[in-house]
């Protein structure tokens, strides 16, 4: 089941990449995704394939970084502050070649380095740990903290979910980063509507989302969070020497891509078996233009 | 009368034990403040040094660090949870901060944080937290942190120090900037006695004999070494020869010297200012069970809330004085007795 892309497995293309270059990009870290979970038997499909182009746009045109040098102490760091989408992250370090490809299909195994949830410790290019839901975003602003006291220019990009701000801890950090006048550091919300239980809406709603961001002194941008252009517009746009930080509500769709993931609960933590793994990876095939192989 | 069987102490504090008048004759202070002076000498000395205030910083008097280096002092208001997760981020970038807050709220509002964020990927974070046990006596039972230490020794790759004085948590705070990983440095908010000279021989895993003696061990920390000093000075009058060993640091902790203690006395007591389960008492007990089996004993605060009141009041009547080590002595030494 191994995809056929257009850029060569194993090579690191040159970012960045433009917009139809992300758009493939995009599907190969979808395939990614896909076989990453489908051989560890467990893991979370749903929200990374929602975060998929978002974290393809950061990491093939938007962030700085040295893929030879994971630890340069002038890139751009990157948080998945909702620790579980791992696999669009391991995914996209895979493919910027930061990690090597015989990773992928270890996710979760005892002696992996590819965590359940992300463990800088273990992985290299995984700026910080994450899993309890909450976190990365403080760590983030602390990130952006000392890069203004080292005097570095470097950025701090954050996704958070939209069910992870349901979490206090979220707005403790949303009140001090505009107050910090942290412009360097950048929030997303991967607004893919749907967390563990059900629908957000249905667990605890969290609308109106822009106007909260903006009455706590966000700089909001809303956007189509599968849309390539928008997504690269609106990262482009971030103004880093502004006064306050930006908060990018990036509207998803939760499975994005495979047809019977799409806006389902059940596909936030459960692996598609042989069959569904086949049919997703060629649904993603098929819509990149891809040839599709024969998956029986 | 023949030479001192005490180590380090300061002019005038063995006179003050003899007498019984400790808290009266001693200099004392809270080692909040002791940690506020040295983090002034620490950031000094290390520019990586910050300190971040979540609204307590006139509490711990931190509020001095930021007159000096205004620059890297942070005040991020009542949000427990951001703090200690940005001094996370921080520490990634080389970045030293030391978090000031009380124990009841970095212990256990922010355990989430302390666990996942600092302890697990073993970021370079400092928790310098007064109010530890009950010695935020007065203020009552929701700032009395009375198993701090407990909970931080559970933690994979935190380190626990629970300084005696003012003296002990100097020297531990230029300890805990030169330490590589999460350090946590319990502070009493009540003023305790002042009780070693400078050349009090401090390292972290390392406990100090501060009074020699063969009969019995006490192993004490933080505000309890003085209690557990007053309790020999008061057994020696009985003919009780004593051993008192500053265990200032919880974790790691240190069993050859706590083994030593065990195997040469044959009796051990425990004291401290934290709940019995799980501290200090727990750590010695669990230790030799395996080990070194003596007749032993902890003093320590019981399965129950405290309530608000004077330090010194307070402590005996949640049965942590040295009257309570005394008597805990005397039923080790009995059962010692016994087993010959």
């Amino acid at each position: 089941m191994s995809p056929q892309p257009a850029i060569p497995a194993g090579v690191s293309p040159p970012a960045p990449l433009d917009t139809p270059g992300l758009t493939e990009m995009a599907a190969r870290i979808r395939c990614d995704i896909i076989e990453m979970i489908h051989a560890a038997g467990e893991g979370h499909p749903g929200g990374s394939l929602s975060a998929a182009d978002l974290i393809t746009a950061l990491y093939f045109r938007v962030m700085r970084l040295d893929p030879a040098r994971p630890d340069w102490p002038d890139r751009d760091r990157f948080i998945l502050s909702k620790g579980h989408a791992c696999p669009a992250w391991y995914a996209a370090l895979i493919e910027r070649g930061i990690l090597g490809r015989e990773h992928l299909t270890t996710l979760r195994c005892l002696g992996s380095c590819l965590q359940g949830h992300p463990d800088m410790c273990k992985t290299p290019g995984i700026d910080f740990t994450a899993g309890s839901l909450g976190h990365g975003f403080s760590a983030g602003l602390g990130m952006a903290l000392a890069g203004r006291l080292h005097k570095r220019d470097y950025r701090v990009w954050v996704i958070i979910g939209d069910g992870e701000s349901q979490e206090g801890s979220i707005w403790e950090a949303a009140m001090a980063a505009p107050n910090l006048g942290l412009g360097r550091l950048t929030v997303i919300m991967d607004r893919n509507r749907i967390q563990n239980d059900d629908f957000v809406e249905r667990i605890m709603p969290i609308e109106p989302v822009a106007d909260k961001w903006r009455a706590f002194g966000w700089h909001v941008v809303e956007i189509d969070g599968h849309d390539m252009a928008q997504i690269v517009a609106a990262l482009e746009g971030v103004d880093p020497d502004a006064p306050r930080p930006t908060f990018i509500l990036a509207h998803t769709t939760k499975g994005k891509g495979v047809s019977f993931m799409e806006n389902v609960p059940a596909w936030h933590g459960r692996a598609p078996n042989d069959a569904e793994a086949a049919q997703a990876l060629a649904e993603i095939r098929t819509a990149a233009g891809w040839e599709v192989a024969d998956v029986g | 009368m023949s030479a001192s069987r005490y180590h380090y102490l300061r002019p005038g504090i063995e006179e003050a034990l003899r007498r019984g008048t400790l808290f009266q004759d001693a200099e004392t202070q809270a080692t909040r403040f002791s940690y506020a002076e040295a983090i002034i000498e620490v950031g000094r000395a290390n520019a990586e040094v910050v300190v971040l205030n979540a609204d307590v910083s006139k509490g711990i008097r931190t509020c001095d660090f930021a007159e000096v280096f205004p620059e890297r002092s942070y005040n991020l208001g009542i949000a427990e949870q951001n703090v200690m997760a940005a001094a996370a981020g921080m520490a990634t970038t080389g970045v030293i901060p030391f978090v000031s807050t009380y124990a009841v709220f970095a212990t256990l509002r922010a355990l989430d944080q302390v666990r996942n964020s600092i302890c697990y990927p073993r970021l370079n974070v400092k928790i310098a937290a007064s109010h530890s046990g009950i010695t935020a006596a007065p203020d009552g039972v929701t700032h009395q942190g009375q198993e701090d230490l407990t909970i931080m020794r559970a933690l994979p790759n935190m380190t626990v120090i629970a300084a005696a004085d003012r003296t002990v948590t100097h020297l531990a705070t230029h300890a805990a900037a030169a330490w590589q990983g999460p350090v946590y440095l319990s502070l009493s908010r009540d003023p305790v006695p002042v009780l070693y000279r400078d050349d009090y021989p401090f390292a972290i895993g390392r406990a100090v004999t501060v009074r020699e003696g063969a009969d019995v061990a006490i192993v004490a920390n933080r505000d309890m070494v003085a209690q557990a000093l007053l309790a020999a000075e008061a057994l020696a009058g009985e003919g009780t020869d004593v051993r008192v060993i500053d265990c200032h640091t919880l974790k790691p902790l240190d069993a050859e010297a706590i083994l030593e203690a065990a195997a040469e006395t044959g009796a051990v007591v425990t004291a401290e200012n934290n709940t019995y389960y799980g501290g200090l008492g727990s750590a010695v007990a669990e230790l030799l069970v395996e080990h070194e089996p003596v007749p032993m004993r902890r003093v320590g605060v019981a399965d129950t809330f405290a309530e608000s009141g004077p330090y010194l009041p307070l402590i005996d009547k949640y049965g942590l004085s040295a009257r309570h080590i005394v008597a805990a002595v005397h039923e080790v030494l009995a059962r010692k007795a016994h087993a010959h």
